[in-house]
């Protein structure tokens, strides 16, 4: 069977890779003229835990938990504790430089405009 | 899930292991829906929304952490009753989606309800809970007589 968790590497400073292992989080992607809207659920992520870059037309989003671990020990664990990383995939359209970010309640809501230019327009048609 | 693909016997040679590894590629998927590498939680699987809980003790109080991102706590319910604890709620979805607009949903949204019996007896009048980035943790005293007691050993 296929491995249980996503891993990513990551490439350290000159030393050779670093394995982190991170969980996939779940996301709402909606599409309009104007541009995307993309929500990802991160619970126990706030906003300083948050890091979402643009690279090369990829967007990365990794959230880090603050939670702590429960005190004691555990009896029952549906949870997993390890942080969050997903990479998409940019439509080329999006106006890279107008991408605004909004973390809250574990929710990250990223607004991507589309460029000018690329909006629909109405051409007149002229005799 | 889709079946094994039936070949005509006068196209191709039949392989005994054809068959087998379109099985075990199914069987990947179906484990990917359920493996925890995704999201940990078989309701992928079965379409309904059953958010993460873990239940934690020390020697005062019983611990219940629930995952409940983009929630009001006004929509969040909390329960017990003798010894189960009962999450439930509802998560609406208000962004309003209009036709011709893309849209590709992976969250759940709508009702949700989750039950779990505590280990020990607790003090139903000390139970506490917080919602906070997307968390709810959920504080349990325990009853006096559940409590683990030092028990002193007398040497005569």
């Amino acid at each position: 069977m296929n491995a249980l968790t996503q891993t990513d590497q990551q490439t350290g400073a000159g030393n050779g890779t670093k394995r982190e292992s991170y969980v996939t989080p779940v996301a709402n992607i909606l599409e309009t003229a104007d541009g995307y809207l993309l929500e990802a659920e991160m619970p126990g992520v706030n906003k300083e835990g948050l890091e979402v870059t643009v690279e090369n037309g990829e967007l990365v989003i990794v959230g880090r938990r603050s939670d702590k671990e429960l005190p004691g020990t555990a009896i029952y664990r549906e949870g997993r504790p390890l942080d969050f990383r997903r990479v998409f995939d940019l439509d080329p359209s999006i106006d890279t430089g107008k991408i605004t970010a909004k973390m809250e309640q574990g929710i990250l809501t990223l607004t991507l405009p589309k460029a000018e230019e690329v909006k629909p327009r109405r051409i007149k048609v002229t005799d | 899930m889709s079946l094994i693909r039936y070949q005509t016997p006068e196209l191709s040679t039949w392989s005994p292991f054809v068959g087998l590894s379109t099985l075990r590629d199914e069987m990947n998927r179906l484990f990917d829906l359920t493996s925890p590498g995704f999201t940990g939680r078989e309701d992928r699987l079965l379409g309904t929304w059953s958010p993460p809980l873990d239940v934690f003790q020390d020697k005062d109080n019983v611990f219940v952490k629930c995952e409940l991102p983009g929630m009001k706590k006004e929509d969040i319910q909390i329960s017990l009753n003798e010894n189960t604890l009962t999450i439930s709620g509802e998560r609406k979805q208000e962004r309003e989606i209009k036709e011709g607009d893309g849209y590709r949903s992976e969250r759940f949204f709508g009702r949700f309800h989750r039950s779990v019996t505590l280990p020990v007896p607790v003090q139903a009048n000390k139970v506490t809970a917080h919602y906070k980035e997307g968390i709810l943790a959920v504080t349990l005293a325990k009853a006096e007589e559940a409590k683990p007691k030092q028990i002193e050993v007398q040497v005569s």
